[in-house]
Order: C-alpha cells, then structure tokens, then sequence
C-alpha cells in the first residue's frame, strides 16, 4: 500500500505547549481515515501541522510522495488537500455561492467548463444548496452550513479530503446524513481522513482508525477491530453508562 | 440670519460643494478602511501617501504645462496625471507594507508596533518631500485646464467644469473598486482574507500577496484624490495630507471602518456637514459640527453606519 499522506514523528508546539508529542499516521489512496480523541488530545493541531498553518518542531510531513512540511497553506492546497473546517467557518458575509467559489479559488486558472463540473457535482450531492445560492451563507442553519462547507471543499478537486469534528452540533438526523456524504465522496475517488469525537458513528464508516491521547497516538487498528475494543467502548460510545452515544 | 427663502436657494449649491468634496473624502477613506478590514491596523501614513499623490500630479502638470506637448484638454491632461500618480503612491503603499509593516507582524508584533511604525512612515514621507520639493506650498495651475468660463447653470445652481469632473473621476475610481471587490475572483479572495485570514488561506489564498494587493489599490485611490485636491484647492505643500487624512479617517469611522460602502458614505456624508456647516452656522465650526455628529453617530451606533457591532478584538 502507497500513502498518499504519510505524518512521520510529527512534534508540534502549540505556543509553549507541546501539542503533538511525535505522531505518525499513514492514510492510503482510496482509504477513509478515522483519527479519534477527546478534547485537547491534539486533533486539530494534526489537521493545522498536515495544512501547514502551524509548522512541525520536527518529523515530516509527505503528500503524495511529496514533503510537504514548511510549505504555505496555499501551496498545501493546491497540491490537493482541503479542509472541511470545524464548527464550518464559511465566509458568513458572503452568498452561498461566492462561498463554493472561494473553494475553488486554487483551481482559478482552470477552465471555466471544468470548474462547471465541480458545481454541478455539488449540487448533485446536495440539492438543497442549489436553491439558496444567493443567500448570504451566514444566515443557513447549521445543518444547510455544513453541507456547503462539504461542498466548498470539494471545489478544489481534492485527492485528500480532511474533515475536522463534522457531527459536531448537527442534529442527529443530520449526521448520519452527513456521514452517508463522506461514504459517497469516497466512493467517487476522494480519499479521506476524519476527525471524530463520535466514534460509533465515524468508525462504523471508515476502513481504519487511529486514537489520538495527548499528543500521542495511543492505538491503531481497523476500524471494526477498533469497534470492538473494551477501551474505546468505554472512553468513547459511553458503555459503562447506558449504550447511548 | 437668513430667511427660509434665502436657505434653500444657496441650500443646493452647497449639496454640490459638499458632495464634491464628500466624494474625495471617500475617495481618501477608502485606503483607511481596506487595510483596517484585512489587518485592524490604521495606516497612518495613508494622508501622506494621498500629499505624495498631489505632488507627482503637480509635477506631470508642470512639464506638460511647459513642454506643450499636449493641448490642455482635461480629457487628456487629467489621466495623464493620474495614472503617474497613481502608480507611484501605489507602488509607496506596497514598500510601506513590505518594508515598515509585514516583518513586524511576521515577527508577531501586537497592534501598537505596527501603529507606531505607520507614524514613522507619515513623517519619513512628509519630511522626504519637504526635502525634495521645499516647504513652500506650490501652485496647481488648476485654470490652464479648467478655465473660469467652463460655468455650467442647472436649475440656478452654477457649477464649475472642474467640481461635476472631480465629483465623476471620484465616482468612477469607486465605481470601479466596487466591481472589482464584489464581482472579481481577487475581491473575492480580499473580502475572504478580511472576514477569515486562515479560512481563505486554506482555500489556496496567499494571504500576505492580497494583503499587499490591498495597499496597493487603497494607495493609488490616495493618490489619485491628491490630483484631484490639488486641481480643487489649486495649492499643495507637504503637509496636507495631516489634516485631508484626519478627515478621511473620520469618514471611514463614520461610515464603518473596515466597510467599502461605509467608507464612501462616510465621506459624502462628511462632506454635506461640513459644506452645510460653513453657510449656515460659521466656517470657523465647521471641523466641531463635523466631529460632533461623528460623536453622535458613535454613540448610537459604535460601529458606524454601516458597521457591524464592534469587531472581536481577539482576532489577531
């Protein structure tokens, strides 16, 4: 198997703090990638260190065969990864529409038609969207947000697509739905690495898993084998309790 | 004082001196306002560079004046000073960024140093061209272009060629700047680095490039409102660019700082208030009215007119 992204004893500091205490992950072409953990375990600070928008203290970073580490975000970008945010962080000043624009902004010297192409695939996954594209995109509910969040990111045709928490305050319906996307997006080609607190729900559809505790990566496994482990029944889908999630 | 007969036949001339003027405070306030939305910082030395902007101008007029190589049409005469100047304050906007501002916030400086680092810069320039030009004031020869005759009469309001010319050159500059923030890829990226700098980052946006970008366009609209000062008031001196950018800033504020449209309303509106001021209350109150309904206007609403509620000041 090739990585596509490959994080190899990553250390971070986050200010003073040392966020990521040499992490390494490997995602495969075709893979969806479940990266675990609570609050404050170094979830973020790994989707910021693989985006260049923090820089590493040491280990490396490739892409695609690629090191990637110490470049700018926007050249990050456009070698093919975008980000779903989050809590989605759209440009709430502006439409729908200029929003899935803004996704596409590293792909501006495409062709027209060829950027046709991405729209109407977005609009093919969400429907609603389409119909409220001139709306100014900080007026949407949460749910209607996230999915243009999703699709924005899908505007810059990413080989790798990271999802940063994107259950997190949706309503349940919601984020089946949106886990239901990242299932298809998949299966069109993209690969994907998910950041997750709701693990039921994020292992039961990625291929593999990694748990992320204070800066290091305490287990890794696949994901249904992760699924059954006694540890992560009790640290994430609350078993000791009642079996809700 | 005046009978009601009286006001309302000076009333719209007035209108028209004031929005004249209103249009170049906008004009000014506009380079405030873009760079205040990308970085929160208040360029400080935007005043001089609009002063520096007045003085390439005069200088083009000088020589076209003595060489004449051109007749001394506006519609020849006006670009050919414009497009000079404003290059040359934009290309100052961009050193400034570079230069005086970018490597204190590389080296994560808080919001004072790069304040005082604008002060630095007002004075480097109004002192360099006081050095190279001299502290006396020159002379714009305003009525070579525009002659005395070029009167036009509507609706007993008499207005000169030159007010309705430097009320349309204002209006098109920002015309222009509207379409391009509102319609363009590039004001797309600018409006995307003023609300989320890292979001438009993570959409391939080189922030640092739309930052300087910014500086550049803000600039040259300075410089540009110079040509048109100096055409209107007809004399120039180093030191004009003090009191034309406390105004422009104040529209800026007026209006909302950080907001474009707020920042054009913010100029006209000033400019109405301090035309209406000198008339009809006394010229000598003319600043105090104008600064007094600025305090009225933040105090009902602290973020302008057009603003949003006050911005978070967490944001760098």
């Amino acid at each position: 198997m090739t990585a596509l992204l490959q994080l190899e004893q990553v250390v971070t500091y986050y200010g003073p703090m040392r966020a990521l205490k040499g992490v390494s992950i490997e995602v495969a072409s075709g893979e969806i990638v479940c990266l675990l953990g609570g609050n404050a375990s170094g979830k973020s600070t790994t989707m910021k260190t693989i985006l260049g928008i923090v820089r590493p203290h040491s280990g490396s970073v490739h892409f695609g065969g690629e090191r990637i580490d110490g470049l700018p975000t926007q050249s990050v970008v456009e070698r093919g990864i975008s980000l779903v945010p989050e809590a989605r962080r759209l440009f709430g000043r502006m439409t729908v529409w200029e929003n899935l624009a803004m996704g596409a902004f590293s792909r501006r010297d495409r062709p027209p038609d060829e950027i046709e192409q991405d729209y109407e695939r977005v609009y093919t996954l969400f429907p609603r969207v389409k119909e409220r594209l001139a709306q100014l995109a900080g007026t949407l509910s949460g749910g209607e947000q996230q999915m243009v969040a999703i699709g924005r990111a899908l505007m810059a045709r990413p080989r790798l697509l990271l999802m940063d928490e994107p259950s997190m305050g949706l309503a349940p319906i919601f984020v089946d739905q949106v886990f239901d996307i990242i299932r298809a997006i998949n299966g069109q080609g993209t690969t994907i690495l998910v950041v997750e607190q709701n693990a039921a729900v994020a292992l039961g559809v990625a291929h593999r898993g990694y748990v992320l505790q204070n800066g290091r990566i305490v287990m890794a496994d696949r994901a249904a084998t992760l699924l059954a482990t006694d540890e992560i029944r009790r640290a994430y889908l609350g078993d000791e309790e009642d079996g809700a999630c | 004082m005046l009978t009601w007969s009286q006001i309302l036949g000076i009333l719209p001339q007035q209108l028209v001196f004031g929005i004249t003027l209103g249009t170049v405070y906008g004009l000014i306030a506009i380079g405030y306002t873009m760079v205040y939305g990308i970085l929160f910082m208040i360029n400080f030395a935007h005043g001089d560079i609009f002063m520096v902007g007045a003085y390439v101008g005069w200088a083009v007029l000088g020589a076209l004046l003595a060489s004449h190589a051109v007749p001394l049409n506006p519609v020849i005469v006006l670009p050919l000073m414009l497009v000079p100047a404003m290059a040359f304050t934009g290309a100052i906007g961009l050193a400034l960024e570079r230069l005086a501002y970018r490597p204190l916030y590389r080296r994560g400086a808080t919001r004072l140093g790069p304040l005082i680092s604008a002060i630095g810069a007002s004075i480097f320039l109004q002192n360099g061209v006081m050095l190279v030009e001299g502290a006396r004031e020159r002379v714009y020869m305003t009525y070579a272009v525009f002659p005395r005759a070029w009167r036009f009469s509507v609706g007993g309001v008499s207005v000169s060629a030159l007010v309705i010319v430097i009320a349309c050159v204002a209006g098109l500059l920002m015309w222009g700047l509207h379409v391009i923030v509102q319609r363009t890829t590039l004001g797309r990226a600018i409006r995307a680095v003023a609300e989320d700098r890292e979001m438009a980052a993570v959409m391939g946006v080189n922030v640092w490039r739309v930052v300087a970008t910014t500086f550049f366009v803000g600039s040259a609209l300075g410089g540009a409102a110079g040509v048109l000062v100096g055409f209107y008031y007809t004399q120039i001196d180093f030191f004009m660019g003090y009191s034309a950018g406390l105004k422009a800033f104040t529209a800026a504020v007026l209006g909302g700082i950080g907001n474009i449209r707020g920042a054009m309303l913010g100029g006209i509106l000033l400019g109405v208030i301090e035309s209406l001021a000198t008339t009809f209350i006394n010229p000598a109150f003319k600043d105090a009215v104008a600064f007094g309904v600025l305090i009225l206007v933040l105090v009902f609403r602290p973020g302008g007119i057009l603003g949003e509620a006050l911005p978070d000041w967490k944001r760098i």
